[in-house]
């Protein structure tokens, strides 16, 4: 079956099974930032953007997108290398497998949320696991990312 | 010194946080045969048929290995210098199948549907036999676990297949039973952990190819490349010379990579077949087919006497090897000697071990290494002693903690040369708000706000047995390649040794260029794991880089016409001392060293160390406790770590908050449950919960440095000792909290009503 969608801003079409997950399906296009921790939806690993909604691309189908908009870290450039940057200057990326879900998920925040403060990040981002990094040091970066974007101390 | 104690990016940071493909998955060949195992649905059986013809004929299928297809000779996925410690008991697929998942078969096919439908068409047919799984029966059963004749240890551990013993043995100092018997007060009480999973997001995965001379080259997530080179080797019953490991990026460890749980099946697939071939195991066999903790039933029996003082300490453990004796023999050690010595004014001790064979999931290393069992052991009951005593147990500690400069009988006879262990304590109580509500406070709404503490300790590296290796080359124009056969994990190693690397050299950080690891260029390294890198490969680096500023200094010189002795290098320039206008710039020195017989500047450094300084730490958490729920929400975690001179300060914290939250998750959440059957029903991250960002509160954490005389730069370890406060500390504060002393990890809610309602009804 064919599916066309919008990738990062171009246009695609894609030749997908009934069970090819979307997830899958945006490593075959080379999506290489969206990474799989668990298959369960427990993890945030796969967290890409569709149709500007956070989403778990390994508990989408591919065939859902149809039509879609998807943005993956790929895509996302400088409105996420900023907060990207934010983790390098904490050391917080650790190990990176977890960062790339994380970012795509912290660029949606500040998409969605118009207030924001301590509770609300930390609940917005509860389904990004890290195993590495005890979160505080994601937290530090969300402090100093959040401060400069919106001025307030979170 | 520029570099060394500040926190700058790692080496590796904007690849990583821009998502770039640098992780084994990413870069493997796009024509990789998909790899997959058949697992024993049983915890103990025996082949006996198989057959593979109606899954052969599946439409893709290339491959299937069965237990026919391997050497016979066994041998350890340990990864540890070899000979190693841990029994050789295993085949790369054995007609005698140990735990439910073991494997039966590998198939490899040209997509992951064909693979999978090959995998149901196997027709096996098993003599199902009686399992042992609980570890107090293990021992001198009838049932045997390795029956096999070919099974044998490499070192003396105490190991004996015909007694399901992976090792045993009793390590002593002074008078343990007259000591004992002196005592005012004598404390005796048993606690059990868990085979808590490392967990790391990154599950265990490789891909194998025939490099362009025919040799079979290993790309995986590993954290021991070069025993892996070994071990493969071995599984496949190959020259060592035919195998070549690559490590790129890892997506976490924890000691999960210190086996080599995935690597083995690709690599004799492409052995046999010429192909290229990848594993990725998915999370389900990352919890079930892995290398977790071993579980652990530790009893603790100290004699203090009336005043506080702790005079003897009397530790048995027994250890859950599992189906398979990786790292049995190594984690045990931990528990006793890197527990007891936290308290080295005790005048004897006694730690006896045994780790025994049961047919549940071979454990491995997981961060901490068994000193996380014994330490949560020991710090429980120092507060229970603290009870009886009617000392605070704050004071307890500091009555009769190790001190710099004392020496730690327990601890090898090692001597504490650099402790901040009194100083870490104070620092946490006074992070934390102790005086506010140690040890309990009321706050009127059903919950208890409550305080515990905890010590730890731990080692940096295997003294007289691992190896730090680090290769320095000057390029073209005067930068440096660091060559090193470490693993950086998220770590950081790569960029805390170019700091270290880059102040000898006086250059700047991006003037040296981190290169591992790739077991055909990279020095010999044991590898990450014993909390070896910042302390031992930092070692090699400081003397390959002091080797290097000789090199440039004695070519520089000549360029000069004067005696090395006669000038300096100030890291862009070798010049005469006397007149510093005769100089010469590294990058002529490069030109002419390598137009010229001298040819280039290169350094190979191995290091090796006589002693493992250890790292200390003290822990601090403020719970509150729902006394009808039993939830325990954790409020704060103040941690202060000595790990001697801080190298890069951010990534030392970000370390030890990481090591923190683990700990967390074993205390409260963390388990593995098996069946009556022996079925693993912790198999997801739905049954298995680690903690979320809403599960562990704010942590604190700051440093207490002292200085290590052996260390680089002053430094000791920081990676594995940050998981061991948590697990005491909040059982010491539930215990505070509601009186209910939690003796079994997790602490679950359930335990925790439980333990209340049986103290009402008492």
């Amino acid at each position: 079956m064919v599916v066309s969608f919008k990738l990062n801003g171009i246009k695609r079409e894609a030749i997908v099974e009934a069970d090819t997950t979307l997830y899958k399906l945006l490593r075959e296009l080379g999506c290489y930032s969206v990474k799989c921790g668990c298959e369960t939806t427990n993890c945030g690993l796969c967290t890409v953007i569709v149709n500007n909604k956070s989403v778990l691309s390994c508990a989408v189908l591919a065939l859902d997108v149809d039509g879609a908009e998807i943005e993956t870290l790929e895509g996302l450039e400088s409105e996420a290398l900023e907060f990207g940057l934010c983790m390098a200057d904490e050391g917080s990326e650790q190990c990176g497998f977890c960062n790339t879900g994380f970012i795509v998920n912290v660029v949606m925040m500040m998409r969605e949320l118009d207030e924001i403060d301590r509770e609300s990040v930390k609940k917005y981002l509860a389904g990004n696991l890290c195993r590495c990094t005890g979160y505080q040091g994601q937290l530090r970066a969300l402090e100093k990312f959040i401060e400069r974007k919106r001025g307030i101390k979170i | 010194m520029k570099y060394v104690n500040t926190s700058i990016r790692k080496k590796d940071a904007i690849q990583l946080v821009t998502g770039q493909p640098v992780y084994t998955e990413d870069i493997a060949p796009k024509n990789c045969l998909v790899v997959k195992l058949l697992k024993s649905p049983y915890a103990n059986a025996i082949i006996k048929s198989i057959d593979t013809s109606i899954a052969e004929k599946v439409p893709g299928v290339v491959k299937i290995v069965t237990y026919k297809d391997v050497s016979q000779k066994r041998f350890t996925l340990a990864g540890q210098t070899y000979p190693e410690a841990s029994p050789c008991d295993r085949l790369l697929l054995d007609k005698h199948l140990r735990y439910v998942g073991d494997n039966v078969a590998i198939v490899a096919g040209e997509n992951e549907k064909a693979v999978l439908k090959a995998l149901k068409l196997i027709k096996v047919e098993y003599e199902v036999l009686t399992p042992i799984l609980d570890p107090k029966e293990a021992k001198d059963n009838e049932i045997l676990i390795h029956p096999e004749e070919s099974w044998f240890a490499q070192c003396p551990v105490g190991a004996d297949n015909k007694r399901n013993l992976v090792a045993s043995g009793c390590d002593e100092d002074g008078d343990v039973d007259r000591i004992m018997s002196e005592c005012d007060v004598v404390i005796e009480r048993t606690y059990k952990t868990k085979a808590v999973q490392q967990a790391m997001m990154e599950t265990f995965r490789t891909y194998t190819e025939m490099d362009n001379y025919g040799r079979l080259k290993v790309v995986s997530s590993t954290q021991i490349p070069f025993h892996v080179r070994r071990i493969v080797a071995n599984a496949l019953g190959i020259e060592k010379s035919k195998v070549r490991v690559v490590k790129p990026r890892i997506g976490g460890g924890f000691g999960a990579k210190q086996s080599a749980i995935s690597e083995i099946y690709p690599a004799i697939i492409t052995y046999l077949t010429g192909r290229p071939a990848m594993i990725i195991f998915t999370r389900e066999e990352s919890q079930t087919i892995s290398s977790p903790r071993h579980a652990m039933e530790v009893t603790v029996k100290i004699g203090a006497d009336k005043d506080g003082r702790i005079r003897v300490c009397d530790m048995y453990a027994l250890s859950n090897s599992g189906a398979y004796g990786e790292h049995g023999p190594t984690t045990v050690g931990l528990t006793g000697h890197k527990s007891m010595a936290l308290y080295s004014k005790m005048e004897a001790f006694r730690f006896k071990y045994d780790v025994v064979y049961t047919n549940v999931m071979s454990a491995g290393a997981y961060r901490g290494y068994g000193a996380t069992q014994g330490i949560f052991a020991l710090e429980s009951c120092i507060d229970e002693l603290a009870e009886i005593l009617k000392i605070d147990p704050i004071k307890l500690r500091f009555q009769n903690m190790t001190r710099e400069g004392m020496l730690m009988p327990a601890y090898y006879g090692e001597t504490a040369n650099a402790c901040a262990l009194d100083r870490c304590l104070e620092k946490a109580k006074e992070m934390s708000n102790w005086d506010k509500y140690y040890p309990a406070k009321d706050m009127g709404n059903g919950k208890i706000r409550a305080m515990g503490a905890a010590l730890a300790m731990q080692s940096s590296s295997i003294s007289n047995i691992d190896i730090g290796g680090m290769t320095l080359k000057l390029g073209d124009g005067g930068f440096y390649n660091m060559i090193v056969g470490c693993t950086d994990m998220g770590t950081g190693c790569d960029t805390i040794l170019a700091q270290m690397v880059a102040d000898i050299l006086d250059t700047e950080i991006d003037n040296i260029s981190t290169f591992g690891v790739d077991t055909d260029v990279s020095p010999y390294d044991s590898g990450s794991y014993a909390s070896s890198t910042t302390y031992l490969t930092g070692r090699a680096a400081i003397k390959c880089a002091n080797l290097m500023r000789e090199k440039i200094v004695e070519v520089g010189s000549g360029i000069l016409e004067k005696e090395a002795s006669e000038c300096e290098f100030d890291g862009k320039f070798v010049f005469e001392s006397e007149n510093v206008e005769n100089k010469v710039s590294l990058a002529d020195i490069v030109t002419k060293a390598q137009s010229s017989p001298v040819g280039q500047l290169m350094v190979t450094v191995s290091e090796q160390s006589t002693v493992s300084p250890p790292p200390f730490m003290a822990g601090v958490v403020e719970i509150e406790l729902d006394k009808e729920t039993g939830v325990v929400e954790i409020i704060n975690f103040s941690a202060c770590v000595d790990c001697g001179t801080v190298i890069n300060p951010n990534l030392a914290r970000v370390q030890a908050e990481g090591g923190i939250v683990q700990g967390i998750g074993m205390a409260l959440s963390e388990d593995v449950v098996y069946s009556k059957e022996g079925r693993d029903y912790s198999n997801s991250f739905m049954e298995y919960k680690i903690p979320s960002r809403l599960d562990m509160g704010e942590i604190s954490v700051e440093f207490e440095s002292s200085y290590e005389p052996t260390g680089p730069f002053g430094a000791k370890s920081i990676g594995e000792i940050v998981i061991n406060t948590p697990s005491p500390a909040i059982c010491n504060a539930i215990y505070n909290a509601v009186g209910v002393r939690i003796r079994e990890l997790p602490a679950t809610p359930v335990k925790i009503v439980e333990g209340i309602l049986e103290k009402e009804n008492m």
